[in-house]
């Protein structure tokens, strides 16, 4: 299973490319910015959780660094 | 002179003298220039990282996109987002095959992939065409920081002369050492004074984030969504995901992978980067800003929003300071692209020619690659007018191509040979250059296509031409070669 952990790295393109003509609006505003910008703002923080869980996951990361 | 003047001056000096120590106690060979020994751990090798995002570019260009075109200016984090979500697992692919056969540029890794010196050859030219407008954009660059930042008592050119002979200075001395230094320094300042313009600016001028958000609501509402067409949407996403595959492949990328001295180095630095990135944002609220307080900057005038802005609102001073960070974020970026150009000629094009060559003359070579790489960015930053903006544009348009060749290289399979990479990579290629002279677009062959069509970065429709020929002449060499190498089997046994 958790060979196949790097599939989840879709994800981001998913949100920031598949889903992104649905956020093309400015209201409502979150966080002060207009809802686009927030949007891409959200999934570039998404990416990074992303990335942490893929990280975790990966049977290579296990172990001291060679 | 102004306080401004003194305080950019000063930064100057300091990043020349952190440039030429860089190496104090290491013994210079064309391993430690190009690549630092593969040595470099999780910091220098995120701030490397980083560094070729903040470019010049963050400042003039990030807040300029968002003054002229608004929403369109959100590509710049968003292909850069997920340039890091696609580099965990492509980078560590690149960088094994590299450190098993001690690949020190892009040129060779691809030589070396698929045993070909024709295409390592191929390779190192396509770099070259796409790094030289990037220099040059940051030469200009640091020309008008400075010259604006001086209020004027420096001209353009003397500013970009006075740049291009540091750079020169501490690439021949330090190689990619003086860079990784002077990355340190450039990004506390970068960081500082983004954040602070950032958040200063909208607050002064709006009370703010959201009323400045509200005031451009009410004045201009089309800035903060897509355009219906040209920066449409499918332009917006067939363009980050484009420039997501090419991120790694631009040259001075390369060579920061290739520092790396681990595997877990570059994983690590994949998650964080994307919340660094972020800070682009400050750029984009600071050219906001600019669209209601410094009004009627025409064209290319939009990219010296932030600089007039913050002419408009600090003393000579804190000019000065942003200006000395400006001047730096051209630096940094110059020399990893001047020393990974000039490396990866020496690998793949003086190696050629002489194969047995020593590592002092191999060293001697790329510095003087260097010295050539540097006076034509030079000379085009004087004398290049228009040419170069066509240029810039075609830059990630032409390494995009060498994707298919690596992706391929990747799984090492019958269907890309070298044949197939290097037809591939020339239609590509081509196809870009031709589209870039012409400005055609698809709507010119199909005349009836919708704009979301018609709007798709043409480097798509390119790489979708170029994997064709590629596989085609691939799998067509791939019988040859089998019918080959069996005749001599039989030949062979006679």
């Amino acid at each position: 299973m958790r060979k196949y952990a790097q599939l989840l790295l879709i994800i981001p393109f998913i949100g920031m490319c598949v889903l992104l003509p649905v956020a093309d609006r400015i209201e409502p505003y979150i966080l002060g910015l207009p809802f686009l910008l927030f949007w891409i703002v959200l999934w570039m923080i998404l990416s990074s959780v992303v990335l942490l869980i893929v990280y975790k996951l990966d049977p290579a990361n296990k172990g001291s660094e060679v | 002179m102004n306080s401004a003047l003194v305080i950019i001056f000063l930064v100057a000096i300091v990043a020349l003298y952190l440039g030429i120590r860089a190496t104090r106690g290491k013994e210079m060979n064309v391993n430690e220039f190009a690549v630092g020994n593969k040595g470099f751990g999780t910091l220098f090798v995120f701030l490397l990282i980083a560094g070729e995002v903040y470019t010049t570019f963050t400042f003039l260009g990030g807040s300029g996109w968002a003054y002229s075109k608004g929403a369109a200016a959100y590509y710049v984090p968003a292909y850069i987002c997920l340039a890091y979500v696609l580099s965990y697992w492509m980078v560590p692919k690149i960088w094994r095959f590299a450190n098993k056969h001690g690949v020190i540029s892009q040129p060779q890794y691809f030589m070396k992939t698929y045993n070909s010196k024709a295409l390592g050859l191929v390779v190192a030219f396509i770099g070259l065409i796409a790094l030289i407008p990037y220099i040059v954009i940051q030469l200009k660059g640091l020309g008008i920081i400075v010259s604006e930042a001086s209020y004027g008592t420096i001209s353009p050119l003397m500013a970009s002369t006075i740049g291009a002979a540091i750079v020169t200075i501490y690439v021949t001395v330090s190689g990619i050492h003086g860079s990784a230094w002077n990355a340190v320094l450039k990004d506390i300042m970068i960081l500082f004074v983004i954040v602070f313009l950032g958040i200063y600016i909208p607050y002064h001028y709006f009370g703010g984030i959201k009323p400045l958000f509200e005031a451009l609501q009410t004045a201009k509402p089309e800035v903060l969504t897509f355009a219906s067409e040209g920066f449409s949407k499918s332009w917006f996403i067939s363009t980050i995901v484009l420039n997501a595959f090419g991120f790694y492949l631009l040259p001075q990328s390369f060579s920061v992978v290739l520092s790396a001295r681990s595997e877990r180095a570059l994983k690590k630095n994949a998650i964080t980067l994307p919340l660094y990135t972020i800070l682009i944002l400050f750029a984009f609220f600071i050219g906001f800003s600019a669209i209601i307080q410094v009004p009627g900057l025409e064209g290319a005038d939009g990219d010296l929003s932030l600089l007039r802005l913050t002419m408009q609102t600090f003393d000579p001073w804190f000019v000065g300071i942003v200006g000395g960070a400006g001047v730096l974020t051209a630096l940094v970026p110059v020399s990893v692209m001047v020393m990974s150009g000039a490396v990866g000629l020496m690998t793949g094009f003086y190696k050629l020619i002489k194969p047995n060559s020593s590592d002092r003359q191999q060293l001697t070579v790329s510095k003087l690659f260097v010295l050539f790489i540097i006076l034509t960015a030079y000379i085009f930053s004087i004398f290049g007018g228009e040419a170069l903006a066509i240029l810039n544009i075609m830059s990630y348009g032409l390494i995009t191509q060498l994707v298919p060749a690596l992706i391929f290289g990747f799984f090492n399979t019958k269907f890309m040979n070298a044949y197939g990479a290097i037809a591939g990579i020339i239609t590509g290629v081509s196809i870009v250059l031709f589209n870039s002279v012409t400005a055609f677009k698809l709507v010119n062959i199909f005349p009836n296509i919708p704009s979301v069509i018609n709007d798709i970065n043409i480097g798509f429709v390119a790489i979708a031409i170029n994997i064709f020929i590629g596989v085609s002449v691939s799998l067509l060499t791939n019988t040859f070669v089998a019918r080959e190498s069996s005749k001599v089997v039989e030949e062979m046994a006679k």
